[in-house]
């Protein structure tokens, strides 16, 4: 087996036992990614005097014997996830130049437990999109099958992963963006519980639905890295001050006394046989471990979409504010009025997708509409939160598919903005609801195409997430498969 | 209809964006379609729900008053597109 097709518990265990150097290991990665990124495209920059540096290091702390679990592992980040003096793009030509001055907390975490990071991955500009087509520089392909979506805004860190370039990835999720993609990929993939893991160094899309987590081939790795970022940070006022659990030790084997509920509206039209009967397996496999499975209803979930695309652009339209080509960024230098610099900084460091949620969410803000739109939407995702505090007095976790098909061609559905939108449909009720989510590998469509499975908990439950995804990953026992990437 | 041209426009302005006349036309007709589909919400009574801002109750969230580490100057304008090595450089207010 060659070093870069380690899970990252496999390759810690190496590691720890001195049988692997993360010299070797990150060696390994980085040849890997050399030889097939011409093809996934998932780097948008790879930086390895610097990994191979952090991985000297990180053998030298393996030496002294007071190593953690991610010390010499090599990791991808999402390029929104500000790195010290590593350009931090964010898909987009308005911070094409952007340097960091600082680490992102996450980021920061990582490298306190020695972890290596490889190089910045490729995504949807400002992670408004759900195939990372509209990344600015390059748009990562599927490893299954090259010429369809990897997904997005994370596809870079889906890609990578499932690619074998690297055992673990940083992603961030607004409305889907690390679940979507990780299913669609093959791989695992968690949105935290909102306030769990601290977003300080990210770059800010919707800061009431933002949330970074990561992307593994496995649920053991997913809780290791986990393990590493969660924790409340002074420097991120929406982090929750309290204790971490250790993720992986919910990991055993198990479900009596669970109950998993099926949201019924999750399985309505438009979902695609063949996903529908990978989670029907799965919720079998959940049955067959001891969980009890009941049915439950979340009414309001065909609004969603509705009101997740009026919150989302409406704080993004806030946000994306600060791009006026003062104080870093790309400015337009030929203008002579101040109205000039800001019209023609934003009209030409934004691309088209960015520029219409811009457009819709200073719309739904902007005087005589913000009863109609805004405030509505903040309503009904009350009710949406409501829907789901009764499910979760019905059950401990909710299980649905997360995509309602397979991975899709590119180029299919990037004239039909709307269409993509709702493509979003089964993910982003958790953003507005602000529960974890996560997804797990279900199996394949015969084209060959991953679908996953989507596990949802009550707030900061994602020790029952996890037990119920290792269950499920144990469970279904997929064979190993390596994609082709032909 | 649920936005005219004109509108698209001026909230172009309100977002300090320049549109060509091609963008605006493409513009106007997908920003009908996601604003059509959005008023769905209408089917909904939320008569006395209250607007949801944050996803659990969190009361002002303080840090103590303490001097930390921060950017030099330097650092600070390190990614400006354009400054003088003591301040950021833009085109004349008044």
């Amino acid at each position: 087996m060659n070093p870069y097709e380690l899970t990252i518990a496999q390759a810690s265990g190496q590691l720890a036992a001195g049988s692997l150097s993360s010299r070797e290991l990150t060696q390994s990665c980085l040849e890997r990614t050399k030889a097939v990124d011409d093809k996934v495209k998932a780097f948008l920059v790879v930086t390895p005097e610097l990994a191979l540096a952090q991985a000297d290091e990180a053998d030298m702390i393996r030496a002294r014997g007071d190593a953690q679990p991610l010390c010499g592992i090599p990791l991808s980040i999402k390029d929104l996830l500000c790195t010290k003096g590593i350009v931090t793009t964010c898909g987009s030509r308005m911070l094409e130049h952007f340097v960091p001055p600082y680490d992102a907390t996450v980021v920061e975490k990582l490298k306190g437990q020695g972890a290596v990071i490889l190089g910045k991955v490729a995504m949807d500009e400002f992670a408004m999109g759900s195939t990372s087509e509209n990344c600015a520089f390059r748009v990562p392909e599927n490893p299954w099958k090259l010429g369809f979506v990897s997904g997005g805004s994370s596809g870079g860190s889906a890609a990578s992963v499932a690619a074998l370039e690297c055992p673990g990835s940083l992603g961030s999720d607004t409305g889907g963006s690390i679940r979507q993609p990780a299913s669609l990929c093959g791989i695992v993939g968690i949105k935290p519980t909102y306030g769990l893991v601290s977003r300080y160094g990210l770059v800010a899309f919707a800061s009431s639905l933002d949330q970074i987590g990561p992307l593994t081939r496995d649920v053991t790795d997913c809780a290791l890295m986990m393990n590493a970022i969660s924790g409340y940070d002074p420097k991120d006022s929406t982090s929750v001050r309290q204790e971490v659990p250790d993720f992986s030790s919910s990991l055993t084997k198990g479900l009596q006394g669970m109950r998993v509920g099926v949201p019924r509206e999750y399985f309505g039209e438009g979902l695609d046989p063949e996903v529908r009967a990978v989670v029907t397996h799965g919720i079998d496999v959940l049955r067959d471990a001891g969980a009890e499975i009941i049915e439950v209803s979340l009414p309001r979930t065909d609004y969603c979409v509705a009101v997740y695309y009026l919150i989302a652009t409406a704080e993004a339209s806030s946000n994306l504010a600060r791009y006026d080509g003062v104080s870093y960024g790309f400015r337009d230098l030929e203008v002579k009025t101040l109205m000039e610099m800001y019209k023609e900084t934003r009209s030409q460091g934004f691309g088209a997708e960015v520029k219409r949620r811009i457009l819709i969410g200073t719309y739904a803000l902007s005087a005589g509409y913000y009863d109609a739109y805004y405030k509505k939407a903040s309503q009904v995702r009350t009710l949406i939160l409501g829907d789901f505090n009764r499910a979760f007095e019905q059950c401990d976790v909710l299980i649905s598919p997360v995509v309602p098909t397979p991975a899709w061609k590119l180029g299919e559905k990037a004239e039909n903005p709307l269409a993509m939108y709702l493509s979003d449909v089964l993910t982003i009720s958790a953003n507005l609801a602000g529960i974890p989510g996560i997804s797990v590998p279900g199996g394949f469509s015969r084209d060959g195409l991953p679908i996953g499975i989507q596990l949802q908990g009550a707030h900061f439950r994602e020790d029952s997430l996890f037990k119920v995804a290792y269950n499920l990953e144990q469970g279904l026992n997929l064979p190993p498969q390596r994609p082709g990437i032909a | 209809m649920k936005i005219t041209k004109e509108e698209v426009e001026r909230v172009a302005h309100l977002a300090r964006l320049n549109l060509s006349v091609q963008e605006l036309d493409t513009m106007t007709g997908q920003l009908d379609t996601i604003l059509s589909y959005v008023a769905k919400l209408d089917e909904l009574d939320t008569t006395g729900v209250q607007a949801m801002t944050h996803a659990f109750s969190v009361s002002n969230a303080f840090r103590e008053d303490r001097v930390t580490e921060s950017l030099t100057r330097q650092e600070a304008l390190a990614n400006g597109p354009c400054q003088n090595g003591e301040a950021f450089v833009v085109p004349r207010i008044i």
